[in-house]
């Protein structure tokens, strides 16, 4: 009986449908390459994702107040860049030190974000599109036409490089952190307040303002992690590094079940979400789609989880309702 | 209610007559510059062999923040700039076609006497490159050729079927002459890498030699870290005898060689890459045995030259010219037909980079 109830529990939760598209991405995977499943291939998935998973825990926050960052591609390639050309000149070799300038600037891009938005009551889709004009052309300012890479980040890439623990372990705390805060902390539920209803929250005499702005340094400082980290994995520093990455992550919070319009969503939705978009991607080549065909696929995939998504969540929210009339 | 309507009408046409006025009289003024220096550009194109030193030339690289591109940029505006004539170098805003339109258009109205474009498209170019030989600018190409209609002569880094044959000579060599290889390339679409795809894959049919060697995939990483390294990494999961990967493109050679150096792969590499990002992988016994390219800094220089001869007028971009270019090793060049009905100069054979002058070159570009 008892075992029977968690099962159900199990079965009206958002996130168990996210799961069994996951288990059907595997099993579909597995049977076109054996290997899929094998720790190898899932250790680089999570490497090559590591990006997108991380920001998708800050864009999850920014969701759930209702606003949205496109900027964190930008802020990822100025903070990556810097870091890059800090190590093509060896003024700065320690690697530590770089993840702290890198996170500090993306510290300092989140704010304006915040302050901008908060502040100056702009809309969040204006304000970090305009910020991601500026911080993209500051890269390709800073960088002089110049790249960093190879031998100019040996050592610091040992970090990211295939084999080091480096990726996984920002990806666990950030995602652990992440669970605890929106969880168990009075600012993971004035984040909820804010997106559910703003002034509701206003009125019950939550800073708003303040809210928002501790929202967008926390997506700043993660998309400056991912400069330092992505220049580590990828030992590459261009200016144009992970451009258009903002729509993966946002699209990780979608399949993850986060509402655009705020107060709805969770961390483990969104780790799911973000490794549903993560097994796509890397299940595309492996299944032999040709390689010009594979965005077109990928675009199609998210959308059929998403639809899926929004029907089990009417259905359930329906099922509910008829239990509340009876 | 009424009132109201008259009232909003009476507004609508007052903004739209001030918008409109505004409109007439800001694009007046530039109109009226347009045909004033559109007029001295053709007077330029008709005085043929004028002084070169009172000359403006331009150029258009594919895109700005790579270092490829800002290498032959800098070639051509040290070239340029020595002989005392003017140099603008104008980036696009981002990699495209249309990007470089918008660059293309602001330089014939700003009536430059030569333009060399590295296109991004082949065909997209055509209306505006027409426009501008229309208005008297010379216009030439480097790196990447747009049709032969919309240029007078192309500056070739090197000649499209020697690089097949001298890339297919390498995976012979490499690989001990059998076995599986790959391709990894830049976007589906880019013109040079499709080019020289294509001259190797005639190379392989037309020997026998190549018999054993079989090409199992291409792929496309789009010229960026991220997808090429994980379409390496779906090469090497998709097929385990592969023994060598080749990646005409600098990105793309670049995020493959990591890839192999941090599994530890016996998979080898090679193709054309930058010394200066390869230098970490390129070694006898690394993962990137020896690689090609030109030097890209040349290839600037002697679009340089070449602009320069085409507005003093020495030559008119017709196949059997001969021109000098300084003191550039292979001077005097001669221009020869293209494959695609145009003409070229070609600058000279890919160069191999390899354990023992990477480090060299790895300071230059």
């Amino acid at each position: 009986m008892k075992k029977n109830s968690v099962l159900k529990q199990l079965t009206k939760s958002r996130e168990f449908s996210l799961v069994i598209v996951l288990i059907v991405l595997c099993i579909v995977a597995t049977i076109f390459s054996p290997s899929f499943l094998s720790p190898t291939n899932i250790s680089q998935i999570f490497r090559n994702n590591a990006l997108t998973m991380i920001l998708s825990v800050g864009m999850l926050c920014v969701l759930l107040t209702g606003g949205i960052d496109i900027s964190i591609a930008s802020i990822l390639a100025f903070s990556g860049m810097t870091v890059g050309m800090l190590l093509k000149y060896d003024v700065i070799t320690n690697t530590f030190l770089l993840f702290v300038i890198g996170s500090a600037i993306g510290v300092g891009c989140g704010l304006l974000n915040g302050l901008i938005i908060a502040k100056g009551n702009v809309a969040p889709i204006i304000s970090t599109m305009g910020f991601m004009y500026i911080w993209r052309g500051l890269a390709y300012v800073i960088s002089n036409n110049e790249w960093a890479s190879g031998a100019d980040v040996v050592g610091y890439s040992d970090f990211g490089a295939d084999g080091s623990m480096g990726p996984y372990i920002i990806i666990a705390a950030v995602f652990i952190i992440g669970f605890i805060v929106m969880k168990w902390t009075k600012f993971g539920r004035k984040i909820y307040a804010v997106g559910s209803n703003t002034e509701a929250a206003r009125v019950s005499g939550i800073n708003v303002d303040g809210v928002l702005i501790y929202t967008y340094v926390i997506m700043g400082f993660l998309s400056g992690l991912c400069g330092a980290l992505s220049v580590s994995i990828y030992a590459s520093a261009q200016p144009n590094m992970q451009y258009a990455l903002e729509m993966d992550v946002i699209a990780s919070c979608v399949i993850g079940g986060v509402s655009m319009s705020g107060g709805r969503g969770s961390v483990v939705g969104t780790f799911l979400g973000a490794l549903i978009l993560a097994f796509i991607t890397r299940a595309l080549p492996l299944v032999g789609i040709d390689a010009i065909a594979q965005n077109m696929v990928k675009g199609v995939l998210i959308l059929v989880v998403v639809v899926l998504n929004v029907v089990t969540q009417r259905m359930m929210d329906r099922a509910s309702l008829e239990r509340r009339e009876m | 209610m009424k009132k109201r309507i008259v009232a909003l009408l009476m507004c609508t046409a007052m903004v739209t007559a001030m918008v409109a006025g505004c409109g007439n009289s800001s694009s007046e003024a530039p109109a009226s510059d347009d045909t004033a220096s559109t007029d001295t550009a053709s007077d330029d194109g008709a005085a043929e062999g004028k002084d070169i030193t009172e000359c403006t030339f331009a150029i258009v690289p594919k895109s700005a923040g790579n270092p490829y591109n800002e290498a032959e940029a800098q070639g051509f505006q040290e070239a340029i700039e020595a002989a005392g004539a003017t140099c603008i170098v104008s980036y696009p805003e981002t990699a495209t076609a249309d990007a470089q339109i918008t660059v293309l258009q602001s330089l014939i109205s700003q009536g430059v006497d030569s333009i060399t474009v590295a296109a991004n498209d082949e065909n997209a170019l055509q209306a505006t490159l027409q426009q501008a030989m229309d208005a008297g600018i010379h216009v030439s190409c480097v790196d990447s050729k747009t049709n032969a209609d919309s240029r007078e002569v192309f500056v070739n880094q090197a000649d499209t079927n020697l690089i097949g044959q001298t890339l297919m000579d390498a995976i012979y060599d490499i690989t001990g002459g059998e076995g599986q290889w790959a391709i990894l390339s830049a976007t589906s679409q880019a013109a040079n890498q499709n080019a020289w795809i294509e001259a190797m894959q005639s190379v392989m049919e037309s020997d026998e030699k190549y018999a054993n060697l079989e090409l199992v995939d291409i792929v496309y990483g789009d010229d960026e870290p991220q997808p090429s390294t994980e379409q390496t990494q779906a090469l090497l999961q998709n097929y385990p005898d592969l023994k060598l990967i080749c990646a005409p493109t600098t990105v793309g050679i670049n995020a493959a060689a990591k890839v192999l150096q941090d599994q530890g792969s016996d998979v080898k590499i090679t193709g054309l890459g930058l010394p200066s990002e390869m230098e970490a992988y390129v070694g006898e016994d690394n993962v990137c045995p020896y690689m090609y390219l030109w030097n890209p800094i040349e290839t600037g220089e002697l679009a340089a030259y070449t602009a320069m001869a085409l507005v003093a007028g020495d030559i008119t971009g017709a196949a059997g010219e001969t021109f000098e270019a300084g003191d550039m090793e292979n001077s005097p060049y001669t221009i020869v037909e293209a494959s695609d009905g145009g003409t070229e100069v070609i600058v000279g054979d890919p160069f191999e980079f390899n354990a023992d002058n990477i480090a060299e070159w790895a300071d230059v570009f």
